[in-house]
């Protein structure tokens, strides 16, 4: 590698530990950080675990939660655990939306950066591509992906994903359109780099920090997402997710409201958690916007 | 012609270009997923020799080559025909109009309540950057964007309806009201609230801090603080300098996320049994309706596209900066 390459790749690793030191100064998104590992940790070993299968019954039907009959956060309808399926629920949900996270991410960065780096007619091409995939309320183009393809955990996921590139794909054209002009860019190009390797080693490290914010807020997306259509019921219906626990016990709300209440309580605080890491990748990246 | 109807004439006919592109991508969706149309159909009808699946097929217009069928498909589209519906048996176009009005009903209202109160606040909140509610308003943003809407929704029917019994919870209006038209305007008002307020209240949380940022930058421009220096009374200068300017990344969101809110719509309506197109949508999927699930997509993505047109007019009333070909 070049002297010039390395000093240029080398600034943006420095670039990037000031804004993880950044990060850890920054309470929300350290406690957001440490309440998402816990999450995942609970997802993963939780169900062993804790003991009780969540799809099995575990005692009488409707038991309140603090119930002496019963488990801690009660029973449903079927005198299922509703706290085995707050752990075990996480499961599902969570692989989809990162799988479909980065299936987005990827769809959206190999799209955008094309269309930014080449301009012109790619560029033109690309983007009214993107515009047809905007057009489609995302919600009720994976409805109809799953109504086509049928249910099943990769192919939620491809029907997730595959809906939410548009935003990744606009935002990394948007930063290739304005780097590519950057002195290191033309310095890079100068010295002979390819369009690939100018694509992948220069300019993509530096339009690294407003991706990895979106991408966290994609996750989120893909988590509601995947508990919404879970919810309606249009996922496989063998697997115990937030969303179906809640699908499944719409009907008894008005009876027995932990039912529901606690799976959806598990969803927004891990999506919040996520969204805290963004919010702090954001202020660690752009100190200019801290606080806005 | 004038340049701005010229500018216009052009956002239609591109408007025109991309619905024909989804339609396209809807056909070869449907082209490329699994399963034979005419062994489904010869099924629901009850036999399955090669000779029947030979007279579905052509009855149908499955044994045209597929360009044919796309082309027929499109033309069908461009007359306004979305085929028929095979449970209802009656033209597709017809019962989503049937559907719009309650769920224009429902969208707007939870748009308007979002965007008013959502820019009150990030108005109230930028000039005092460093209030409690200055900070509540980014805790409130994170927190509504992480809520599932759906969750929401049954959350509001366990406190407003289970508990204090104030609210009505599901359908858009009670028959006691039939032929009386001020009780049935006071009784669908009342029914839509809740899932208004469900819907509205995420984006609500998105566009106050939206403002709010927005609103900030704009208070330290150059120009404000020449309109301060001309001695322009305070509020004039945040109600009539700067909101003009602040307001636009919101209208810019709400442009954008139409197509979410109506995905929103689709899982409020479900909650609340609020008799939209979303409803129909999902009823449409159990009954493997295959006309009205698609003609419900093309339907949305035209509003959607049309919404995106009417954003970029309004554009145009705020900020006279943006002329022909103006891309902001």
């Amino acid at each position: 590698m070049t002297d010039l390459g390395m000093a240029i790749e080398s600034s943006v690793e420095t670039g990037g530990r000031g804004a993880f030191r950044m990060f850890l100064r920054n309470k929300p998104a350290v406690v957001g950080s440490v309440v998402f590992i816990l999450i995942v940790l609970v997802t993963i070993f939780g169900p062993g675990i804790y003991g009780t299968e969540a799809h099995k019954m575990a005692a009488g039907p409707f038991l309140g939660p603090g119930d002496d009959a019963g488990p801690l956060l009660g029973t449903d309808y079927l005198g299922r655990d509703i706290l085995a399926g707050v752990i075990t629920g996480g499961r599902t949900t969570l692989f989809v939306a990162a799988v479909a996270g980065a299936l987005s991410m990827g769809l959206g960065l190999v799209v955008g950066s094309l269309a930014g780096y080449f301009g012109g007619w790619v560029d033109a091409l690309l983007m009214r591509f993107t515009e047809i995939f905007q057009a489609m309320p995302s919600l009720l183009f994976s409805l109809v992906l799953i109504y086509l393809i049928g249910p099943g955990t990769w192919k939620e996921t491809l029907a997730i994903g595959v809906t939410m590139w548009a935003l990744p794909a606009r935002l990394t054209r948007a930063e290739f359109l304005r780097l590519r002009e950057m002195e290191f860019v033309k310095a890079s190009r100068a010295i002979g780099s390819g369009d690939l390797r100018i694509m992948t080693r220069t300019i993509l490290p530096n339009a690294m920090p407003p991706l990895l914010v979106a991408a966290t807020l994609l996750v989120v997306i893909a988590i509601l997402f995947h508990a919404g259509l879970a919810f309606l019921g249009m996922v496989d219906i063998n697997t115990v997710s937030w969303g179906s626990i809640m699908g499944k016990n719409r009907g008894y709300t008005l009876t027995a409201w932990w039912t529901v209440a606690f799976p959806g309580l598990a969803i927004v605080t891990t999506g919040l958690s996520i969204a805290l890491i963004g919010d702090g990748l954001q202020d660690a990246f752009n100190p200019k916007l801290r606080g806005r | 012609m004038t340049a701005l109807a010229r500018s216009i004439g052009i956002k239609l006919g591109q408007a025109i270009g991309l619905l024909l592109a989804v339609v396209v991508v809807v056909f070869v969706l449907i082209q490329i997923a699994p399963g034979d149309a005419a062994l489904y159909l010869a099924g629901e009808q009850g036999a399955g020799d090669a000779e029947f699946l030979a007279k579905v097929r052509a009855e149908y217009g499955l044994d045209r080559p597929l360009l044919v069928q796309l082309g027929a498909y499109i033309g069908n589209v461009a007359q306004l025909d979305l085929g028929n519906s095979t449970y209802f048996g009656e033209p597709v176009l017809g019962l989503i109009l049937d559907r719009l009005l309650a769920t224009l009903l429902l969208a707007g209202a939870a748009l308007l309540f979002a965007v008013v109160i959502g820019v009150a606040l990030g108005v109230f909140t930028a000039r005092r950057p460093e209030s409690p509610a200055s900070h509540g308003v980014t805790v409130m943003s994170l927190v509504g964007f992480a809520t599932p809407v759906f969750w929401l929704a049954l959350m509001f029917i366990v406190v407003f309806a289970a508990k204090w019994g104030i609210l009505p919870v599901g359908g858009i209006e009670d028959v006691r009201y039939e032929g009386n038209w001020l009780g049935e305007t006071i009784d669908t008002l009342q029914h839509l609230i809740l899932p208004a307020i469900s819907l509205g209240i995420i984006y609500l949380a998105i566009y106050s801090r939206l403002a709010r940022a927005s609103m900030l930058e704009v208070l330290e421009s150059d120009y404000i603080r020449t309109a301060r220096a001309k001695g322009a009374h305070e509020r004039v200068v945040v109600y009539k300098h700067a909101l003009r300017n602040g307001i636009i990344p919101v209208v810019t969101a709400a442009g954008l996320q139409i197509g979410n809110l109506l995905s929103g719509a689709l899982l409020v309506e479900f909650v609340f049994a609020w008799p939209g197109i979303g409803q129909l949508m999902i009823a449409s999927i159990f009954r493997r309706d295959s006309p009205m699930v698609v003609g419900i997509v093309i339907f949305s993505a035209a509003m959607v596209i049309l919404a995106n047109l009417l954003t970029d007019l309004v554009y145009r009333l705020i900020d006279p900066r943006i002329r022909v070909g103006g891309t902001r």
